[in-house]
């Protein structure tokens, strides 16, 4: 268990704006994240809050108004036997399609419904990758594509091929999308709310795929999402992230059972739960700030019944928890006065330690 | 981490809470704006479209008042003063807007001013000005023009007033009873909508005289169909959501739905496409008028004088400029306006 | 697909039968029958009418009316050029006009494809402004005033090309009237590739062709271009009705002898037979043509092709 871990992807000081028409945005500011092989990692937030965009810069695919101001982008991939590191801001665009994207790292995203080509066959779109990157002969492309229509769990794969997206439904859909990222072996699939579209049975059985296919291939995952139910099923690890900030990351324990930031409170507060019988369902007042503007302080303090004067002046830097576990709040700091989570939500984490003890043993 | 820490000067209050107990609704973060308000800003920002705007503005109250602007009237023929060409009070003494005009005769071209003899000879027309020349029946150009722009923008309201009571009322019943009306009633659209509008105008053109409620027949026979076809599809969509469901649930009357519940909800749709109609409509006119199917003379409409002008087009090519320009302009604006006004209604294009 | 051709077909041929019922109507009520020549005696006159199958029931002259139509059985032209066959008039004129009309259709519309797609890659730069300048100019103005300006530019002053059609040499004096023919198209074309191309680079499968690594020709004319290439098809019929009305106006003005001046002739004339015959036949190509373009666009659009009989769930 204790084996060196491989750092594959690292992003640090990432910053990025968008110019719109009312004025710059300044979407991500300064986000840091490690990812090593196999590992899986979850991005939180509310919409808006730049998981996306961040992903999206990874994958160099942001929209033309988009602008890194900073940061840097590492990411390792192996060539044979031998690890070769790149920063992906520095390759230009066609660096990026022609040694990345989709050969090294696959996207999967939000909404099956839209994210296929309407007018190629199943078959066409999932060996497309392959020709082009590998130049791989067509009967080697259609078996590999068969294969892995089987893999993602589709009956009837020779007949599927043919098909067009419309011939099938949502959930079949976003296998196909799946089987199209895994096409080129990638060693890093980002998964953009891969389950928000789809029907809750459904969701559940494509989460436990993707985790199938990670224990079988050691691919690393980063999963882009609001369901903090999904965070559960299938992360080692946990960002938050708040107005283009990672505010608080940890392991799934150290952010379910042990959650140190007001906005984490709030999100898991805002959790559904049919054990909860509290008559309010908490939710965090207002609505993320507008990143137009300058942000003063910590951004959060707006909507935070915790916020401190000084939030209102100085951004809180990481505070260390534990090895895994960071937040940036003012609140761990020394001087603040100590303040604990809301009471409804001890309780809910008392009793999910004491059912998860009771499933361990 | 630290590091950063020790570089803040920490005042005395900064670790008590910021709020106390209470905490206000933070929402004016984002200051939100109403729907029509969004829609007015997009539509300023547009300057093509505020132009566009500006320009109908302009050619309508020209329409309405520089007929009376001089002493001519649209059809009254002076045949002395025939083939004048342009000449405006001022702006003759540089050269421009002088009555003067090139003419090719077998010698080569020759300025001609008909208006002022060159061997001091009196022409009695000394004192007359045509801002826009007259033409091959002494008429004055200027009043002829703003007469038949009046025709085109008749033409244009007529245009909206079929859209509105025809192509949407019909779209948005067949749109909401949908199953056999809907089938009938656009099965019958489509069939209209095989046969093109010419023959359509062509053959009422033999049953009917040619003239404006000719033209007007005709786009109530066929400017419709467009509309019909957007507000219908615009109900499909509508009608089966939550507001419409629950009012129907409430008992209200399929007629209140329709004209209460969905019409103010695609709006922006339906002024879009009616400005793109305009357009078309006074085409037609246009070209009905231009191969001698428009306003009976001496009525004049911008595309009957065009085609009057075409005639003697090599010889006074400033007789045709006047119509087609105010033409040019009109469709332009109209144009540029519904552009505006889509962009406005319906932003496509994503930001982020 | 079966059922979407049945319905097309089904729908055309109900618009031609309209289309018939009205002109026979026309000419049932039309003030003036082909023998309102007083010489005639009543005798003569029901003698003729029993020749041309006048006396018979509506039903039947109705059938015979359509077959005549049907196989080209035009009747004669009453003013214009007396007693002669209208299909000996249609000969010479159909092919001039089917020829200016299809070049006009043909270089407008890779004209505004190829703007369009331009205008929709660079977006927001000086290019897409450009295109937009061109395609608002193209819709704004009538075909007339382009062929007014072009043959007094090029054919007037530098007289490049000749002003009138010139029988003797087609092509050359094609050129004009095709080009200010095909302005309308070309705006049109234009404007619509431009927003269907945006709309598809905008759309979740560019994107996941971009993260698949797909870049450059392939991206945009497997993707892109077929995608947006689609709904391009539903703006032909506007097009095509353009392309008639422009015609006529084209025609007139560089005198060109073909069907569309034929028809400006005959409602000057009030040639009844020229006019219903030139409205079928407008009609009929109109009708003709629509079909084979909703047949075009159910082959090549899978979601309409497969639309019956394919589904799996």
């Amino acid at each position: 268990m204790m084996m060196k871990k491989e750092k594959i992807l690292a992003i640090k000081d990432l910053s990025i704006s968008f110019q719109t028409s009312a004025g710059e945005v300044n979407a991500i500011r300064g986000v840091k994240l490690n990812l090593y092989k196999g590992e899986t990692i979850a991005i939180v937030g509310e919409s808006g809050s730049g998981k996306s965009v961040t992903m999206k810069a990874v994958m160099g695919i942001l929209s033309s108004n988009g602008k890194v101001n900073s940061g840097t982008i590492d990411f390792t991939y192996h060539q044979g036997d031998e690890a070769v590191k790149v920063d992906i801001l520095k390759l230009n665009k066609k660096q990026m399609r022609k040694s990345i994207n989709g050969k090294r790292i696959a996207m999967i995203f939000q909404d099956p419904m839209t994210s296929l080509n309407p007018t190629m066959t199943i078959g066409a779109q999932i060996m497309e990758g392959m020709i082009w990157h590998y130049k791989t002969p067509r009967e080697e492309a259609y078996k590999k594509a068969v294969n892995l229509l089987e893999l993602v769990g589709i009956t009837d794969a020779e007949k599927r091929m043919k098909n067009y997206p419309h011939q099938l439904s949502g959930g079949m859909r976003q296998r196909v999308v799946i089987a199209i990222a895994l096409s080129c072996d990638p060693e890093l699939l980002i998964c953009d709310e891969p389950t928000t579209a789809l029907d809750v049975t459904i969701q559940a059985k494509i989460l436990e795929l993707i985790k199938e296919i990670q224990e079988k291939t050691g691919i690393s995952v980063i999963y882009i999402t609001h369901d903090l139910g999904v965070v559960a099923k299938v992360a080692d690890y946990v960002s938050v992230m708040y107005a283009g900030k990672i505010i608080e990351q940890g392991t799934v324990n150290d952010i379910f059972y042990d959650p140190r930031h007001p906005y984490t409170w709030g999100l898991l507060s805002a959790m559904p739960d049919i054990d909860t019988h509290d008559d309010k369902l908490y939710t965090i007042p207002g609505s993320p700030p507008n990143l137009l503007k300058k942000v003063e302080g910590d951004a959060f303090a707006p909507r935070n019944i915790f916020a401190l004067n000084i939030d209102t002046r100085e951004e809180p830097p990481m505070f260390k928890i534990s090895d895994t576990h960071y937040a940036a709040t003012w609140l761990l700091h020394e001087k603040a006065p100590k303040m604990d989570m809301p009471a409804e939500l001890r309780t809910r984490i008392d009793r999910m330690l004491k059912e998860a003890e009771k499933d361990g043993k | 981490m630290n590091k950063q820490n020790e570089k803040i000067m920490f005042a005395e209050d900064d670790f008590e809470l910021l709020h106390g107990d209470s905490i206000s609704q933070m929402d004016e973060n984002y200051s939100s704006q109403s729907y029509w308000r969004d829609v007015w800003h997009r539509f300023i920002r547009n300057k093509g479209a505020v132009i566009g705007f500006l320009c109908i503005v302009l050619i309508i109250l020209l329409a309405i008042f520089a007929p009376h602007w001089n002493e001519y009237t649209y059809d009254s023929q002076i045949i002395t003063n025939q083939n004048l060409a342009p000449r405006v009070q001022g702006l003759e003494k540089f050269g421009i807007f002088d009555g003067s005009e090139s003419m090719s005769t077998s010698t080569g071209e020759v300025e001609v001013n008909k208006y002022i003899s060159q061997d001091g000879a009196e022409t009695g027309l000394e004192d007359t000005y045509y801002w826009f020349g007259s033409d091959v029946l002494g008429r004055d150009i200027f009043t002829r023009t703003w007469i038949g722009t009046r025709i085109s923008l008749y033409i244009a309201l007529a245009a909206v007033l079929i859209d509105m009571l025809f192509g949407l009322s019909y779209g948005l019943i067949s749109g909401y009873f949908g199953g056999a009306v809907d089938n009938v009633m656009q099965r019958f659209a489509e069939v209209l909508n095989g046969i093109p509008s010419l023959v359509i105008v062509t053959l009422l053109i033999i049953v009917l005289k040619p003239g404006l409620l000719t033209i007007t027949f005709s786009l109530m026979i066929t400017g419709w169909i467009g509309m019909n076809r957007i507000a219908r599809a615009q109900m499909l969509k509508l009608k089966e959501q939550e507001f419409v469901l629950a009012s129907r649930t409430l008992g209200a009357p399929n007629f209140m739905i329709i004209f209460k519940e969905i019409l103010p909800n695609i709006f922006g749709q339906i002024i879009t496409n009616t400005m793109f109609s305009i357009p078309n409509a006074i085409f037609t006119e246009a070209f009905l008028a231009f191969i001698g199917l428009g306003v009976p003379a001496p009525m004049a409409s911008l595309g009957s004088l065009i085609s009057e002008a075409f005639k003697s087009f090599t010889t006074h090519p400033y007789m045709i400029i006047p119509p087609i320009i105010v033409l040019a302009v009109l469709m332009l604006s109209f144009n540029l306006l519904a552009d505006g006004l889509r962009d406005a209604f319906d932003p496509k294009m994503k930001e982020m | 697909m079966k059922k979407y051709l049945l319905k097309r077909i089904a729908i055309s041929i109900v618009t031609l039968l309209a289309i018939l019922i009205i002109l026979f109507l026309m000419l049932e009520f039309m003030p003036g029958s082909p023998f309102n020549d007083e010489k005639l005696t009543a005798d003569q006159i029901a003698l003729l009418n029993a020749k041309y199958g006048l006396d018979k029931p509506v039903m039947i002259r109705f059938f015979n009316y359509v077959k005549n139509m049907l196989t080209g059985d035009f009747g004669v032209s009453y003013t214009i050029s007396k007693n002669t066959p209208i299909s000996q008039l249609l000969q010479s004129r159909l092919p001039i006009s089917v020829r200016i009309g299809g070049q006009a259709v043909l270089l407008g519309t890779v004209i505004g494809l190829i703007l369009g797609i331009i205008a929709a890659l660079k977006h927001n730069t000086i290019w897409d402004t450009l295109t937009t300048i061109i395609s608002v100019l193209g819709v704004s103005l009538p075909s007339y005033v382009f062929a007014l300006a072009l043959s007094y530019s090029l054919g007037f002053k530098l007289q490049w090309f000749p002003l009138l059609y010139d029988m003797a040499n087609p092509l050359r004096s094609s050129v004009l009237p095709t080009i200010s023919l095909c302005m309308f198209t070309i705006a049109t074309v234009a404007r619509f590739t431009r927003t269907e191309m945006l709309e598809v680079l905008g759309s979740d499968y560019m994107l996941l062709a971009e993260s698949k690594g797909i870049s450059g020709f392939q991206l945009i004319v497997k993707h892109a271009l077929r995608n947006a290439l689609i709904p391009i098809i539903t703006v032909l019929a506007p097009l095509i009705v353009g392309l008639m009305t422009g015609s006529l106006v084209i025609e007139k003005i560089f005198s060109i002898p073909g069907i569309g001046s034929l028809l400006v002739t005959a409602i000057q004339a009030n040639d009844y037979n020229v006019i219903l015959a030139l409205s079928f036949i407008y009609s009929a190509m109109y009708i003709g043509i629509m079909l084979v373009v909703d047949i075009l666009y159910g082959v090549i659009d899978p979601r309409i092709r497969l639309a019956k009989g394919d589904k799996h769930e």
